[in-house]
Parts: C-alpha cells; sequence; structure tokens
C-alpha cells in the first residue's frame, strides 16, 4: 500500500516538490495570534498560534470537527456568518489586523478568496457571467476589462480551452470537476492574495481531484494557500506545510515532509497513520 | 408457510382497491366543482361576452346591450394601485423575515402574517373605511387600491419569505467571500436565484385580490363610467358582478354572467402564467 510518506518523498525525490525547509517559514502571510473562537458557548478552537507562509501551500488536517473549518474561515472572517460567534487573539494578514473595527469583513474577503466543499456557480449565470460577477457587484463595469480577466482567471484556473465556446452556457451545465475549476476562476477574478480551501476536493472523482490539485500547485506561485483536507494523501501530495488540529487545539505544525516522516506529537503519529480519526 | 391463506391475500387486495378508489374518488370531488362551476359560467355568460362587453360602458336599465369596459380597467387600476403598495413591502418584508432579524421576532411577525392572511377579506374594507374613506370623505380608487394591498401583502410576505429561505446557503457564501456586500448579495445572488417564486407569489396574490369583491365594497365602492381621477369612486369587474347578480334585471343578470366569466378566465390565465414562469430548469 502507498503511504503517505512515499508520496511526499516521491514527489521530492523526481524533483516535481521542492524539499521544504525545516525552519520556520521567512516570509509569512497570516500570523495568528492565541486565536480562539466560541460558537455560542462551545469552544471550536483554542489558543492557536501560526505563521501561514506566503506563496506556498498550508495543508490543514485532522479528524471531524477538529476545528479545522472554523479555523480556515476564521482566515477570512466567513465564521462570522454563522450567529453567537465569539473569538479572541488576532489575524494579521501581511501586517494588517484582520479583526480591527475599522475593517470592514468585505474588503477582507476580497483579499481572502474562498472555495468550497460542495461547488457552487450562482445558477442564473453563465459561465462567463459566474467569472467576472465578484468584479461586477465590486463596481467594476469596464467590458474590456472584465472580459479580459474573464480570459485571464478561466486560463488560470485550467478551464479556458473547455469552456471558452460555451462561456453563455449556464455555469451548473458543467461537471462537478468543472464547476470546481469553475468557481476557482471566480475566486481569482477578485485578485485575491489568498485562496483558502475547504476541501475543495472531497465531492470529486479522482480524475477532476487529480486536476484541481495540479492546479492548486501551480497557483502557489501566485497565491497563498490554505486548504483543509480529509485526505491525507492529498495533503501528502500538495501541501508544503501542514498543521494537525485535534480538538480545537494546533497540536503540530510544520514541513509536510516532517509531520508524516517524523511527526514530533504522538497525536499526530497516530492520526497519520490511521490509529485514530 | 403461510402461502396456503389467499383469503388473507384476497382481503388486502380488497382493502388496497377501496383505499384507492375513496383517494380517486376524492380527487375527483375537488377538480369537480371546478369544472362544474367553468360550465355552468360558459354556458350562462359566453352569449354576452362580445366586443361591445370589453369596449362599452354599462347601458341604463331598460336598454339592452352594453359593457363592462369601464370595470375590466377599473380592477386592472385597482390590481395596480395594490401592487404598487403592496408588491415592495411585501418583497421587503419576506426579505427580512428570511435574511435579517432574530429567531424569536421573526417567529413572532411569521406568525402574524399568517394571522392577517386568515382575516376575512371584507375587514380590510372595513379598515381601509374607516382610515381613507371617512377621513378624506369620499370613496375613491386609491382607498380599494390599499384596501387589495393590504390583503396582498402578507400573501406575498410569506411566499417571499419560503422561496429565498429555499436558496441554498452556498450561493450566499460564494458571494460574500468574493468580497460582495450583504445587501448586494441578497438583490444580486439570493433573490435573483429565488426571482422565479417571487413572482409566482406575486402573480398569485394578484389573481387572488383580483376577484375580492367584499373589500371594495365601501373602499373603490363602484362606478357606471369612466374614471380617469383616483381619487374618486371606480368600478371593479367583481363589484359590477355583485351589483348586477342582485339586481332585478334580467339583461343585468345576462351581463353578470359574462363578468363572471372573464374573471375566471382572468384568474385562470394569470394561473397558467405562473406555470410558464416556473417551468424553467432553475429555481
Amino acid at each position: 500500500m502507498e503511504t503517505p510518506q512515499q508520496t511526499v518523498m516521491e514527489r521530492v525525490k523526481e524533483g516535481i516538490a521542492p524539499p521544504p525547509t525545516a525552519e520556520a517559514p521567512a516570509a509569512c502571510t497570516f500570523e495568528v495570534r492565541d486565536l480562539s473562537i466560541w460558537y455560542d458557548k462551545k469552544r471550536a478552537i483554542e489558543g492557536v498560534t501560526m505563521n501561514i507562509a506566503t506563496n506556498a501551500v498550508t495543508a490543514i488536517i485532522g479528524p471531524s470537527g477538529c476545528g479545522k473549518s472554523t479555523f480556515l474561515r476564521a482566515l477570512n472572517r466567513m465564521h462570522e456568518l454563522t450567529p453567537k460567534t465569539r473569538m479572541e487573539g488576532t489575524v494579521l494578514l501581511n501586517g494588517n489586523d484582520l479583526y480591527s473595527s475599522a475593517v470592514d469583513p468585505a474588503i477582507v474577503r476580497r483579499r481572502v478568496g474562498m472555495i468550497f466543499q460542495k461547488s457552487n456557480p450562482f445558477p442564473t449565470m453563465s459561465i462567463g457571467e459566474n467569472v467576472v460577477i465578484g468584479l461586477r457587484l465590486n463596481g467594476v463595469h469596464n467590458q474590456k476589462f472584465l472580459n479580459e480577466r474573464l480570459e485571464k482567471s478561466l486560463r488560470m484556473a485550467a478551464l479556458w480551452d473547455e469552456v471558452k465556446d460555451d462561456l453563455h452556457k449556464p455555469g451548473t451545465s458543467l461537471s462537478g470537476g468543472q464547476q470546481q475549476r469553475l468557481c476557482i476562476a471566480r475566486a481569482l477574478a477578485v485578485e485575491p492574495e489568498v485562496v483558502l480551501m475547504d476541501e475543495p476536493c472531497s465531492a470529486l472523482d479522482p480524475i477532476a481531484t487529480a486536476k484541481i490539485e495540479e492546479l492548486i500547485y501551480e497557483l502557489k506561485a501566485k497565491y497563498t494557500i490554505v486548504t483543509v483536507t480529509h485526505n491525507m494523501q492529498q495533503a501528502g501530495r500538495i501541501s508544503d506545510y501542514t498543521a494537525f488540529f485535534y480538538i480545537g487545539r494546533l497540536i503540530e505544525f510544520g514541513p509536510t515532509t516532517k509531520i508524516f516522516t517524523n511527526p514530533t506529537e504522538k497525536q499526530t503519529e497516530d492520526y497519520i497513520t490511521g490509529r485514530f480519526g | 408457510m403461510h402461502f396456503e391463506r389467499t383469503n388473507n391475500h384476497t382481503w388486502r387486495k380488497i382493502k388496497n382497491a377501496l383505499a384507492v378508489g375513496t383517494a380517486f374518488g376524492s380527487a375527483i370531488l375537488v377538480i369537480l366543482p371546478l369544472g362544474l362551476v367553468f360550465c355552468y359560467l360558459l354556458i350562462n355568460g359566453i352569449g354576452s361576452v362580445n366586443w361591445d362587453f370589453f369596449t362599452k360602458l354599462p347601458a341604463p336599465v331598460g336598454a339592452v346591450g352594453g359593457g363592462m369596459a369601464n370595470a375590466i380597467v377599473g380592477t386592472l387600476i385597482l390590481l395596480g394601485l395594490a401592487g404598487i403598495v403592496g408588491i415592495p413591502i411585501g418583497v421587503l418584508g419576506g426579505v427580512y423575515l428570511a435574511e435579517y432579524g432574530s429567531g424569536q421576532v421573526n417567529s413572532v411577525l411569521r406568525f402574524l402574517a399568517d394571522v392577517l392572511n386568515g382575516i376575512p377579506s371584507i375587514t380590510w374594507g372595513v379598515v381601509v373605511y374607516g382610515l381613507i374613506v371617512l377621513r378624506f370623505k369620499g370613496f375613491s380608487a386609491y382607498a380599494g387600491g390599499l384596501a387589495l394591498a393590504l390583503i396582498m401583502i402578507p400573501l406575498i410576505l410569506r411566499t417571499t419569505e419560503e422561496v429565498i429561505l429555499l436558496v441554498p446557503n452556498g450561493y450566499r457564501e460564494a458571494s460574500l467571500a468574493l468580497g460582495v456586500s450583504r445587501w448586494k448579495t441578497i438583490v444580486h445572488i439570493v433573490m435573483k436565484t429565488a426571482s422565479k417564486g417571487i413572482i409566482t407569489g406575486i402573480l398569485l396574490a394578484l389573481a387572488r385580490v383580483g376577484g375580492e369583491t367584499a373589500p371594495l365594497l365601501f373602499t373603490a365602492f363602484g362606478n357606471r363610467f369612466w374614471n380617469h381621477n383616483l381619487s374618486q369612486p371606480i368600478a371593479a369587474l367583481p363589484l359590477q358582478v355583485f351589483t348586477y347578480a342582485i339586481s332585478p334585471y334580467d339583461d343585468w343578470h345576462r351581463q353578470a354572467w359574462a363578468g363572471a366569466l372573464v374573471l375566471v378566465t382572468g384568474v385562470f390565465c394569470v394561473n397558467i402564467l405562473v406555470r410558464i414562469v416556473t417551468r424553467g430548469n432553475t429555481a
């Protein structure tokens, strides 16, 4: 059986993945300090401190209910949509406090895009309209600019060649994997600095998953990517850094090769080797 | 093994046939009155539905002919006035209930809207009579339109709320994650996704109040002539049918049948329109 360790090591050997360095990242996009989040009275995240590297893929793994989605959503303030949430601590995006009272959550989300588990192209819009809707609703109406951005975003999402003649067709007419790449193009069109992905492949078949993984790998040249995944092989394949969450706490965080081959914590090892979770 | 107990099997078959038969009979009983009413209207009314009916004013008592042109236009004007007031309030209220507000306040509002939906329509007529007609000392199209609007508001509010709640949360999140504001998300994404349902609710509410007579009795009041002044009494098709049907003249009775037929056909057409609107592939 193929183990995640082999997968990572193979990639490194074949020169596909750069060997992640053991020391802390030099440039970091997010600095999270002592982050705790409550849903009503239930604490979902407890005292998480971590730096998220720029132009790298950071994977968040952990068993269901460990708070990994909550943590991800806290990075662009999406968790605030749930009523009765409370947070403590700070999240800095390139040095700016995301939670300062002067900051509009809409601005945060323009800088930090998000891809969801279930692909969700807007059903009333065509493929083309779906891609540029973020710009349009943020007040951009220059058709030439929109058309340029449309093509650029679809190319970046590796979807252009498949849909360039069908831009007027409904976004929901695409296959599941294409819909997810359309959602990625839609998120990229507003030119965010970071792309958050909440289990982006869990509803897709293996071939569509492979395409999205490849895409994630390419996107990190331009974007900082944070992805939540249930699939440890996937974390091994695509990520440079891995964070292991358990019951709301960050148990271990480091370069993916280290987490998968030589974890410091017993819990991390148990989870990765499939002893629980 | 009890396969040989065919008696039991036969009895089950009979019970099944009885149940299916009763259900089928009940379904027929529901549809039958509609068919009968429509046939009866057709038989009695079709003879008087002619060009004159749609283009001429009511004829004086004793004179043969005449039409209900003013009442048809009057009903359309009243529906227009009711729509101007009722549609925005109903839709915005539904949006509020579905998207904003706290759970407890919303459940109170929802309950009140359901109570309002159950209020007999003549009550609205009385309310508007007290509020508008007495204050401005006269029956008017405005008063009639307002009475109809008050009936429409809770209807539209509840259907709008329901169809907006049907919009999957994923679309809201996708839009908000693009940095789109809450309000723009609601208008451009949520309401657009639910637009067919909202339009259906509006059309059904218009069809419902278009046939209302009671709330117009002492608001719009009715008028035998053309009225271009909305602060004056105005004719309405259901009112005209009511007036003609209780009159002692055979000719007016025939006109009342024709009016009722036109009214039912109108409501029927709106329902077909709703079918066409909701036929597409998106929600």
